[in-house]
Formats: structure tokens, sequence, C-alpha cells
């Protein structure tokens, strides 16, 4: 007799979607060789980023094809994967639309789908001058035009924006704007330009701690901090950024980070995401409120963790757990912490580490990882080797799905100054 | 001490139990904050914000409020002068908005 299939589709191969995807398959291997479990992944392009690389370009540390592979490649044999236009998820019949015709039935879904930016989401912002001095640099092409630019500006205002929270990676805009400052200074411009950073928070950063370490940071380098801005519009035939409080910033070359959005079929499913598109999802058990046979994971929830790809890998390993454990008819018994690390770098061969999670914000002290102490919230040079590392890791480690030796799930207190 | 009532609140002024909140302790921080008077505008956002905080623990942002609240950005900005998504929130008796990493 032939088993019954239960299938499980994970919506994007991005960074959370693969390594699910890589890590059900090694766990499901016996199951989906017998038919019992099939596993689908569809993404609507074969184009993976290594996003990390998207702050490295504009600076001409990488180039493009040092951070894009095939989707395909990155996925397990064993799993099927669809190049296509998802439609919308019809919860209620346990399925996935696609916009070619076909249904793809779940008995659990995974939702990756990560978030975009929605540059349509202010006025002006692709108006006159997008992609000649206004760029979006979190997306491959906005980050290549900008390398393009920055190598021949010649001096003025340089901009670097957030428009609004949550965005992918935090860190990321002081990171450019640290790069930004040694970048010009190699080009031996650094005193034709004044740099600012603009932010809507009321701080150089939503935790406390590495707010005062990383104001400090841009005080020493001479980059003015712009904070509680609210980026209302964008006039970039004038070159200037207005606040919805009616505040102006004059730039020549802006550098601006967009409100985020998430996957748009998503809002078709009424009760699945919130407005913004970003799923509502149990911080805890990563569960949709919506319907107990759908999770989701990295960029695409609501969680009030950082999108940054350490916590998709980190939330990967709840998930797994909590995803076979509900196919078993168990209860859960593995939570998400909210975990998050990241590198920050500071230029000059140099970087931070912070490692915080819900309830524990950045401190400093130092993280035990494998290859020697790294410092918590201090610059030092293995700190920038770590996050150079991160690349190889990425591709070799992380998006397989393998535990990163040295580098726990749940966040550990050892060594931080609490 | 607002309204009469002694409640817990943080340095910033942000009630830490919403459950002490009030319509009268709203009013004392609104005036507190250069509010004088709250319109059926100011509640509509205080109603949203606070029913938002109760069932999913986050407060909403900015452009979460302008797209759901039923109140656009800027006129959220004429309401709450300066930072309206931490004026409400300090209003309507939730915790101060992590501006969420």
């Amino acid at each position: 007799m032939q088993p019954t299939t239960r299938h499980i589709v994970i919506l994007g191969g991005g960074t959370a979607g693969t390594i699910m995807a890589n890590r059900l398959a090694r766990h499901y291997a016996g199951d989906i060789k017998s038919g019992e479990i099939d596993i689908t992944v569809v993404d609507e392009n074969d184009v993976h980023v290594y996003q990390p690389g998207l702050l490295f370009l504009p600076f001409g540390m990488y180039d493009a094809d040092d951070i894009v592979k095939p989707r395909g490649k990155q996925l397990p044999s064993s799993a099927h994967y669809l190049q296509a236009r998802i439609a919308q998820v019809d919860s209620a019949q346990s399925r996935v639309l696609l916009e070619n015709g076909t249904a793809l039935p779940y008995d659990v879904l995974i939702i990756a789908t990560g978030t975009r930016t929605a540059p349509e989401e202010t006025e002006g912002m692709t108006g006159p001058g997008w992609q000649e001095k206004v760029f979006d640099w979190y997306t491959l092409e906005g980050s290549r035009a900008l390398a393009k630019a920055l190598s021949t500006f010649e001096g003025g205002n340089l901009v670097i924006s957030i428009t609004d929270m949550p965005i992918k990676c935090p860190v990321a805009p002081l990171e450019f704007a640290f790069l930004a400052d040694w970048y010009l200074q190699e080009r031996g411009i650094r005193d034709k330009v004044t740099i600012s950073y603009v932010t809507p928070l009321d701080a150089a950063f939503t935790k406390k701690a590495a707010a005062a370490a990383l104001a400090h940071l841009l005080e020493e380098k001479g980059i003015q901090l712009v904070t509680e801005f609210a980026t209302g519009s964008i006039d970039g035939a004038a070159g200037k950024l207005v606040s919805f409080d009616e505040r102006e910033v004059p730039f020549d070359l802006l550098a601006v980070v967009p409100v985020h959005a998430g996957a748009e079929f998503l809002t078709k499913t009424p009760g699945l995401a919130n407005a913004m598109g970003f799923v509502k999802t149990d911080p805890a058990t990563l569960q949709s409120q919506h319907q107990p046979n759908i999770f989701a994971l990295g960029d695409a929830t609501d969680v009030p963790a950082s999108k940054a790809g350490s916590v998709a890998h980190f939330e990967a390993e709840v998930l797994e757990q909590n995803v076979i454990r509900f196919l078993d008819g168990k209860p859960f018994t593995d939570t998400f912490d909210g975990h998050a690390n990241c590198f920050i770098e500071t230029g000059f061969h140099k970087a931070l580490l912070i490692d915080f999670n819900y309830d524990t914000d950045p401190v400093s002290g130092h993280f035990p990882f494998s290859v020697g102490p790294l410092t918590l919230l201090k610059e030092s040079r293995l700190n920038h080797l770590g996050k150079m590392a991160f690349k190889y890791v990425y591709w070799h480690a992380l998006l397989p799905g393998y535990d990163l030796p040295g580098v726990p799930t749940h966040m550990s207190l050892s060594g931080k100054d609490l | 001490m607002f309204a009469g009532a002694t409640v817990e609140v943080d340095s910033e002024g942000f009630l830490q139990d919403p459950a002490q909140w009030t319509k009268e302790i709203a009013e004392a921080i609104a005036a507190a904050n250069g509010i004088p008077e709250l319109t059926d505008r100011h509640w509509l956002v205080l109603h949203f914000m606070r029913d938002t905080f109760l069932t999913t623990g986050t407060a909403p942002t900015i452009r979460s409020l302008g797209k759901e609240s039923g109140v656009e950005v800027k006129e959220l900005y004429k309401l709450f002068p300066k930072g309206p998504a931490k004026l409400a929130a300090k209003i309507c008796g939730i915790p101060k908005p992590h501006g969420c990493i």
C-alpha cells in the first residue's frame, strides 16, 4: 500500500527558507525516500543574494559576482523547487495558489518570504533624482548604482537615512556611515564631505548601551546624528529630506533605507498578516496566529526581533523541532528567545560585535567563540575578520542548516558584563 | 501622581502597568505634554494603539497607525506633535515603544 504523503510547503528560498528546507530534508531523509514526506520550496526567482554583502558593494569591497548564487543550488536535492509567483494562501483549504493556476496543498506551511523595500510608500522617493542621487542600497541594483555614484562623488552632503522601522539589519545603516567615512578618507576627499546619519529613533540604535557606544563612534568620526526624523517626503530635485513635522535635511547624495513591507500576497488572506504585510506570529513558538498549521520565520514575521540572518538561523533550529512535533501531534517544547547577534563593521579593518535577545540588551564583555574570545560592544580587528569570514560560513554552514560551533541557539549570559 | 491616582511610571513618564490607566490619567498626561484637550480624533488613535498593544504585546509604528487607525500620518503629527507614536503610547498608558529592532 502506498503511504499517505504529508506535504510541507515552504514559501521563499532566501536565508530562512533555505535553512528550513535543508534542516527538514535532513531530518526527514528516510520519510522523503519512502514517500511519506514531501517538501516543496517556492520562490519567484532563482537569485539568492548574500544580503550582508550589499553593504560592501558601494565601497568596492565586493562585487556582485561575490554575493549572488542560484537559489536552487542551495536547496536539498530531495526537495522540489518551484520557480513561480505566489498568488495567495488559501488557508481555509490549506493550499497555496500560484499565479500559473497551480494549487499546492499543504499539511504544514512555512512562510519565509522575507521583507521587501517599499520606496513607493514615501512621497517623492522614486521621483526626480532616483538612482541618480537617491539610492536604495538594500537592493542589488541600488547598491551597485550607489557604488558608481560614490566613486565619482566630488563632495557635499552625504546623507544616510532610515525612513521607518522595522528594517532588515538595523545596524547596516550605521556600518554604511562608518565605511563611508573610511572610504572618503581613502579617496582623499573626506574634508569636502559632511556625513549625516538620519534616524526616526531617538538615538543611534534601539538598544540603550549599544546606542551610547555607537553614538560615541559617530562623534569620533565626525558624523552628524539627526534623531526622531520621520521622513515624510523626499525632494530629489532640490536635494532635501522633509520630515512629517516639517524639518529639512539637505543632501547631494542620499543613501536611503526605504520603508520595509512583507510580501504583498500575504495581505490577501484575511487575518494572516498585519497592515505592512508581516505575518502575525507567536514570538516564542513561531506558529501563525491565524492557523495552527502555518508557521513563519525570518523577516516575514512580525515578531519583535531583529530582521537579520542570524535571527532566521536561530529561529530555524526552534521551528524545525516545532514542525516535527506538530506533524507528530505533540505539544511544542522549544521556544525562540529573540536571540540575535551581529558584527558591526566600523571601518579601518575593525568591527564591534553585539549579542542580545527579547529580554537582554546588548552589553559589553566577551563572546566565547571557537576561534577565540570576541569583544562585545568594542572595536577589534578579530571582529572584523569574523565579519569577513562570515561570507564563507553563510554559504557553507549557515544555509545548509548546520549548527554553528560555539554559537548557541538560545542566548548565553556567559562572558557578558551584566 | 496623575489625576489623583498613584501609578508606576518609568524615568520618561510611561506607565509600566497598562491596567492602572484611566481616561482621567490620559487627560492629565496629555495636558502635561502640551495637548490641552483630547478630541474624538485623539481618542480614535489612543484606543487603536492601546487595543493593539493589549492584543499583540507590541505598540504599532507610525506607519501602521497611519494605515490602520483611521488617522493619516500627517494628521497624527498635528494631533500629537513631534513624536506621535511615542506620545500616543504615553497617553494611552502603555510602555515606551522600542522602535522594534
